[in-house]
């Protein structure tokens, strides 16, 4: 009898790769507490930030008092992008750090496993470290994010993939650079904030700059979200137009991070990557 | 189908303007141990990374099993595996986890009943919970062995598996490879300077210099071709492009 399976998927993923990959991160969640209190406290101390800033704004500014929520719903979602192209980026490092893609590319798991595995990790860690911080938010401010409906959950998965297409992005860039380039993996998504009006509409926006954001999924999100808190109204539109512009991007960024590794096989730089 | 379970056919690797190997070819048996023997940036650890898939050559075929490694290695990787110094496992996991995760990878059918074998033919049960970055040097190379027989590989290719290895802990992973290798017929190819080793292991020796094959035979045939009494002498030899005639030649003149 054969010791091992011969299941060879041809172009497809193989499910029992990537929960290996899955596994491999979990165990190292597992075993460390402070990883798992690490994951949730930036997000809880800008909530607890904005939270205090909505309490004084609340009787300074009717633009807050018409929907008090707007501030930390915005301060919540933001996370979910940052936490979610952080997630992909970190737990790709975490494998460079280990000097451990030698050993994982002699095994039959393929890059677009790799992947898969990123993004799968990247949820977890968002749903734990941003999770952690809306729930704390409910006794602290009386506030639930939750309360935003079946909205929350597209407003979650478009932020979450479109961190995901710079995370992969991030990563690549990582491979081929090398460690030097880290801090990318930080730095590279508050390239986008002031332009997805996070926290004010896109309109106070330069016009110029109203055409780089219209070009953002994230942009699309921030004002679909401020439709439901201050209109009451779901905007199918803006939905639409994140999605796709978010198909593109992921494509984009599975596309970019699989050409990285591409050019990693040509320069050698699998086996001699680490601290 | 290809009698040769690794076959190389005229592998040239450049990096820019350095050429790392030039026009290498060469097959290995079923059954053997082959060393790739050369001195530092001979070639050796290039010509295995492009063996293994890891690195794309500039030129030039390699199949294992009959399957073209630059085309379709994903059918093949499931029944070869890889040890080096130079790789490192998690140092976060314990030895167990590591184990259960490439176990997952490779596709183990029964990976409780596997890591019990590997744990107790490699004695490295009384550390299967501890943390692979805790271990000894040579705590941690059982575990490297372990995880590279995890999928019982019909090839095991090997990058210097003795370096920094103190010599009791060099002369276990010596013995078990060559236990390994009686009792189940796998291929090895190795990468190594250690001449002990290629001597006492390999059965089929090929000489790499400056990214070229300059020779190649089973250790007694290059013992017999450069007139010298051991393997370290060969290697001085070749790798000082000193032929046995040249030696002969000055020789003679150091008795004139």
């Amino acid at each position: 009898m054969s010791l091992i399976r011969r299941d060879h998927t041809g172009f497809f993923p193989s499910l029992r790769r990537i929960y290996a990959l899955v596994l491999r991160h979990t165990y190292l969640l597992r075993s460390s507490g402070p990883r798992i209190l690490e994951l949730m406290y930036w997000p809880t101390v800008q909530m607890i930030l904005w939270g205090f800033i909505t309490l004084f704004l609340i009787n300074h500014s009717s633009w807050i008092a018409q929907a008090s929520g707007v501030l930390l719903s915005a301060v919540l979602l933001w996370d979910v992008l940052f936490r979610g192209q952080l997630g992909v980026s970190l737990v790709f490092m975490e494998e460079m750090w280990s000097r451990n893609l030698g050993h994982l590319f002699v095994s039959p798991l393929r890059p677009s496993e790799l992947g898969c595995a990123l993004l799968t990790m990247s949820l977890i860690r968002t749903l734990i470290g941003v999770g952690g911080a809306a729930l704390i938010a409910i006794p602290l401010f009386h506030f639930s994010i939750f309360d935003l409906g079946l909205p929350l959950l597209a407003f979650f998965v478009n932020l979450l993939a479109m961190g995901w297409s710079i995370g992969l992005l991030v990563s690549g860039v990582v491979l081929r650079y090398g460690l030097g380039a880290e801090s990318l993996a930080w730095i590279a998504i508050f390239a986008v904030q002031p332009i997805s009006g996070v926290y004010y509409p896109i309109a106070t926006l330069p016009e110029w700059l109203q055409y780089v954001a219209a070009i953002l999924p994230s942009s699309h999100v921030f004002e679909g979200m401020r439709a439901v808190l201050f209109d009451h109204v779901f905007r199918l539109d803006l939905l639409l137009h994140a999605v796709l512009l978010n198909v593109v991007y992921l494509s984009a960024g599975f596309f970019m991070f699989l050409a990285f590794f591409k050019g990693a096989r040509v320069r050698g730089q699998l086996l001699h990557v680490g601290e | 189908m290809s009698s040769s379970v690794v076959s190389v056919t005229r592998v040239s690797k450049h990096f820019d303007s350095v050429t790392a190997v030039e026009d290498v070819s060469f097959d290995v048996r079923p059954q053997s141990t082959t060393a790739l023997l050369g001195g530092n940036g001979a070639g050796k650890t290039t010509t295995l990374s492009m063996l293994l898939g890891l690195l794309l050559p500039t030129s030039g075929s390699i199949s294992v099993f009959g399957v073209d490694m630059l085309r379709d290695r994903y059918r093949v990787l499931p029944r070869l595996n890889f040890s080096s110094p130079y790789v490192d496992l998690p140092r976060r996991l314990t030895v167990r986890e590591n184990l259960t995760v490439y176990a997952r990878l490779y596709g183990v059918i029964d990976i409780p009943g596997r890591l019990k074998a590997l744990s107790e033919e490699l004695q490295i049960g009384s550390f299967m919970k501890r943390p692979y970055g805790q271990l000894s040097a040579g705590e941690k190379t059982r575990v490297a062995l372990a995880k590279a027989l995890l999928n019982e590989p019909e090839l095991m290719l090997f990058d210097e598996p003795t370096a920094s290895l103190d010599p009791d802990t060099a002369d276990y992973v010596r013995g078990m490879l060559e236990a390994y290798r009686k009792r189940t017929g796998t291929t090895i190819l190795l990468a190594s300077h250690n001449m002990s080793e290629v001597e006492r292991l390999c059965d089929d020796v090929i000489m790499l210099r400056a990214g070229r094959v300059v020779d190649r035979g089973t250790p007694a045939q290059l013992l017999t071709r450069y007139g010298r009494r051991n393997m370290e002498e060969v290697f001085i030899d070749i790798a000082r492009e000193r032929k046995l005639e040249m030696r002969l030649g000055e020789q003679q003149v150091v008795k004139k």
